[in-house]
């Protein structure tokens, strides 16, 4: 079988493979234009004649659980990654996997981090066969030189949701940590020594995977309140000693960047929403957890205080300063995805108005609207702009895979988009005149702030009319390119080979570019 | 002169700059080994780059190893450069083009409520320093730099000069204590400079010095723009002679004082009340005033503490001076905003401008508002604190209209 096949130019230009490992895809087709038919998937019926009346599902371990759970060769497995860089779970799974024996398993996890480097000497021996997730760090090197037997799928996570309930991708066996769980296995991420907030990104593993098994370290009598697992979608449950390494689920220093540059970045950014009327009473943002979003966040707050008006909701990755806007009474609600600090999960925990989502409310394409498209302003980074808008978030200017997508694909259908990002760093350009690799087409990007100007989209009439006559360095994207081509010099373009290691999906399941290995 | 010379910096936290080793060899043709974090955009660029900065030097016989954590061209060039110059004896200077943006200069009484300090050898802080707005930058070849690396701080200030866009900032240069940084300003005069800081001035004769060097440079280069001064009072008999460094000369354009140096000079240690140099504070203001330029004040150093800045700064302007020097960006908007003048000052300076135009329409003379007379200083000050206000935005250009 080629790893791949088929190639077509999709709606964005880019060459795209229509035949990846062996399944049919789609490519490209332009915003909104994909309109999916037929059903969703749906899951095995079960009855509970096969479960215990007790409810006590628990088995002995997780081996145990998978080998129930009929794990063998070719298998999807699929893990949550709401435990960030503390995970042990993922490599604990595929150690099982090789010592029985196991080959050509996709790994489907919602995110990989460093701390899953171990899995390279599974794909290395066949264990893997390809990873369809984010690869950060290690992994994603790994992918970008070549050495995956699979060609890798990247999705956002509103994407990943898309997948599973379109059935794209049919998990066998999900294993969800669950920081606090009873036997029956309803779970919550709130309680327990690795508490991390929420499970959302684990709702639809739960929903549609064809095995569920959640382990905990943190086994509670019946119910685990609250539960946002529900203990009637899963299988087994495990008890282990541990189950993730506090101190690295929970960064204990997500705070307001210290750099001078990042810091007037976001003040720009700040100024530009209010000029552009964004900053009213009952507006809506996201904001993410990164320094310069955070202080951008700290702007907003200083204006709503200043001017005695409420946020309606703040979209979140949540950490301690939404959370104080939260209890100074700025905002009413924080509809959050994950949680960045013990103070998140304290608030998530204590306060109904601090909402735990998941990519299904949030953000899932092939459903009856989310609530993306809502969202006023969002505030979202990246690694390159081109001149056409369009950005990248996943491979870096020397054609390596480094970063995952995240929430960053769905977050671009807000009422406006914008990436605060430096028009250089060190001596990298980052805006030029096009992306290594295409995550997000230029007509949703509305906005870019860099410290020596600001581009918006000559797509956005209405905000460059409100922006008329502002004091704000209103630039052209080619006049912010030039500037950083003046300074940087004009950088060569990475010397990729034409041949093809990873996907990246857009939000409807389409491909939208592919990622080249790199020489 | 030995066979292997180095220049720059590299190790955690180094960005922006480059460490390079430059080996004299036997054999014909120049080796480069590169590492760098932008390897695959500007690889081959670099490479060209050393190898026309050691053909310039007629190096043709050499290993170079260049580690590069993102340095800009300018700055390795200068690091090049001052690898060269340990190897060989030269006059020559591998001058980058001094860029337009750059070709400005400044007045006498040029607005200088900010400047921003940069150490002179660490080209990550200099890249953005423009864009946040202080009315002067100070690339500093004193106190920031280590012995060891004046030379090569010296070309990389010199490259700064040329190719690093200021964003219309007041371009400074501080010099080391004379007589040793007269040797400074052959690296500096040539390449528009407008102001140089002479640190622990104790007396009128180092300025004449520092001017004697300047003009035999300035004539050497064909240079015909203003070089203004800046002397810094850091010790006791600097305060007691600040009158006289005041008025040495006619490009003399202010007088700062630099507390740190005072402090221990006088036995004591700095406080945030400043009770201790009340005295030389007060000293600098009057003898600035004298000679008719401005008292500039020392930097404040806790760089997270806005607050006591700001307090800072309304101290400093109670005093009577005119601006102060910054360690951090961050402090560049406080200063300016509690130096610039308040609304009080704002519309006594509207009346003044007021009365003396329309004495001016009436053809009068003379200029009074209410039974006062007004002197022409007075105007002159307050059309000052009106122009600041417009130029801060806290005024309206059309305010007359208003009235």
């Amino acid at each position: 079988m080629k790893k791949y096949d088929k190639l077509v130019k999709n709606a964005v230009g880019r060459i795209v493979p229509t035949i990846i490992n062996g399944e049919e895809h789609i490519p490209f087709k332009g915003v909104g234009k994909y309109i999916p038919d037929g059903r969703k998937f749906a899951p095995r019926l079960s009855s509970c004649a096969n479960y215990p009346d007790d409810g006590n599902k628990l088995v002995p371990s997780l081996k145990e659980a998978l080998i129930k759970a009929g794990l063998k060769d070719g298998m999807t497995i699929s893990t949550h990654h709401h435990f960030r860089n503390g995970d042990i779970i993922a490599v604990q799974i595929f150690d099982i996997a090789h010592e029985l024996g196991i080959k050509d398993l996709r790994w489907f996890p919602s995110a990989s981090f460093p701390c899953q480097e171990p899995l390279i000497k599974y794909m290395e021996d066949g264990t893997i066969n390809r990873i369809e997730g984010s690869m950060n760090g290690p992994l994603g090197k790994f992918c970008s030189q070549g050495k995956m037997k699979g060609i890798g799928v990247l999705r956002s996570h509103g994407g990943r949701y898309q997948a599973v309930q379109d059935g794209d991708v049919q998990i066998d066996i999900a294993v969800i940590a669950a920081p606090t769980a009873d036997t029956f296995g309803n779970a919550n991420g709130v309680n327990g020594p690795a508490a991390c907030g929420l499970l959302g990104f684990a709702l639809a593993d739960s929903q549609y995977a064809d095995k569920v098994i959640v382990v905990t370290d943190n086994l509670v009598p019946f119910p685990c309140i609250p539960w946002q697992i529900h203990g009637n979608y899963v299988d087994y449950t495990v008890k282990v000693d541990k189950i993730g390494i506090p101190e690295k689920i929970i960064s204990g220093t997500t705070r307001i960047t210290k750099s001078p540059d990042r810091l007037l970045i976001a003040e720009m950014t700040a100024k530009f929403c209010d000029e552009a009327g964004i900053i009213k009473d009952g507006f809506s943002y996201q904001a993410g957890a990164g320094g310069t979003s955070l202080s951008i966040g700290n702007y907003f707050g200083d204006m709503l205080r200043e001017r005695g008006i409420k946020a309606r909701f703040i979209r979140a990755g949540s950490n301690k300063y939404p959370v104080e806007m939260l209890e100074e009474g700025l905002v009413d609600y924080i509809l959050d995805g994950q949680t960045f600090d013990l103070e998140g999960v304290r608030s998530m925990r204590e306060n109904p108005n601090h909402i735990n989502t998941s990519p299904f409310t949030s953000y899932n394409y092939h459903g009856k609207g989310n609530f993306a498209t809502m969202v006023d302003v969002v505030i979202l980074g990246a690694t390159e702009v081109d001149v056409n808008f369009n950005a990248n978030v996943v491979t870096h200017s020397d054609g390596y895979l480094l970063h995952g997508m995240g929430g960053w694909q769905n977050c671009l259908f807000s009422k406006c988009t914008i990436l605060p990002i430096p028009l250089f760093r060190d001596r990298i350009p980052v805006i030029k005149d096009e992306v290594t690799t295409i995550c997000g087409p230029g007509e949703l990007i509305d906005v870019i702030v860099t410290e020596r100007g600001i581009a918006i989209n000559p797509k956005r009439i209405d905000l460059i009319e409100k922006l008329k006559g502002s004091e704000l360095p209103i630039k052209t994207i080619e006049e912010l390119k030039n500037e950083a081509e003046k300074i940087c010099g004009v950088p060569a373009k990475p010397k990729l080979s034409d041949e093809i290691v990873a996907v990246i999906k857009w939000v409807d399941g389409t491909i939208i570019d592919a990622v080249r290995k790199v020489e | 002169m030995g066979n292997i010379a180095t220049s720059g910096n590299k190790g955690k936290g180094v960005r922006s700059d480059c460490f390079i080793t430059i080996e004299l060899t036997d054999k014909e043709g120049i080796d480069i080994q590169l590492q760098s974090k932008v390897g695959v955009i500007f690889g081959e660029e670099i490479i060209k780059e050393i190898k026309d900065i050691l053909n310039y030097f007629g190096i043709t016989k050499a290993k170079v190893h260049l580690e590069d954590s993102g340095a800009l061209a300018f700055i390795i060039a200068a690091r090049v450069e001052a690898a060269v110059k340990q190897l060989i004896q030269t006059d020559k200077e591998y001058l980058p083009e001094l860029i337009e943006e750059n070709k400005y200069h400044t007045t006498k009484d040029h607005n200088r409520f900010s400047r921003l300090y940069l150490p002179g050898n660490t080209p990550s802080l200099m890249i953005n320093a423009g864009i946040h707005k202080p009315d002067g930058i100070i690339l500093d070849l004193e106190d920031s730099v280590a012995p060891d690396k004046k030379a090569e701080a010296r070309l990389l200030v010199r490259n700064a000069l040329r190719q690093l866009n200021f964003y219309g900032a007041e371009r400074m240069v501080r010099i080391n204590q004379v007589p040793k940084g007269l040797d400074d300003l052959d690296f500096i005069i040539p390449h528009n400079v407008n102001l140089i800081l002479i640190p622990k001035c104790e007396s009128a004769g180092q300025i004449h010095q520092v001017n004697k060097k300047i003009d035999e440079l300035k004539s050497k280069h064909n240079i015909k723009d203003p070089v203004w001064l800046m002397p810094i009072i850091e010790s006791a008999l600097g305060v007691i002679n600040a009158y006289e460094i005041a008025s040495a000369a006619d490009n003399v354009v202010s007088l700062a004082i630099g507390l740190e140096d005072y402090t221990a000079d006088i036995g004591t240690r700095r406080t945030n009340e400043g009770t201790e140099s009340f005295f030389a504070r007060s000293q600098v203001v009057n003898a600035a005033r004298a000679a008719r330029i401005q008292p500039i004040d020392s930097v404040f150093s806790d760089v997270a503490d806005m607050e006591a800045l700001k307090q800072n700064v309304l101290r400093s302007k109670a005093l009577g001076f005119d601006g102060m020097g910054c360690i951090h960006p961050r402090q560049i908007a406080v200063v300016h905003e509690n130096f610039a003048p308040d609304k009080a000052e704002i519309e006594k300076a509207k009346k003044i401008v007021n009365a003396f135009i329309e004495a001016n329409e009436k053809g009068l003379g003379v200029v009074s508002l209410g039974t006062k007379m007004i002197d022409p200083p007075v105007v002159k000050r307050a059309q000052n604190t009106i122009n600041l206000a417009v130029n801060m935005g806290k005024l309206q250009k059309n305010w007359r209209e208003e009235i």
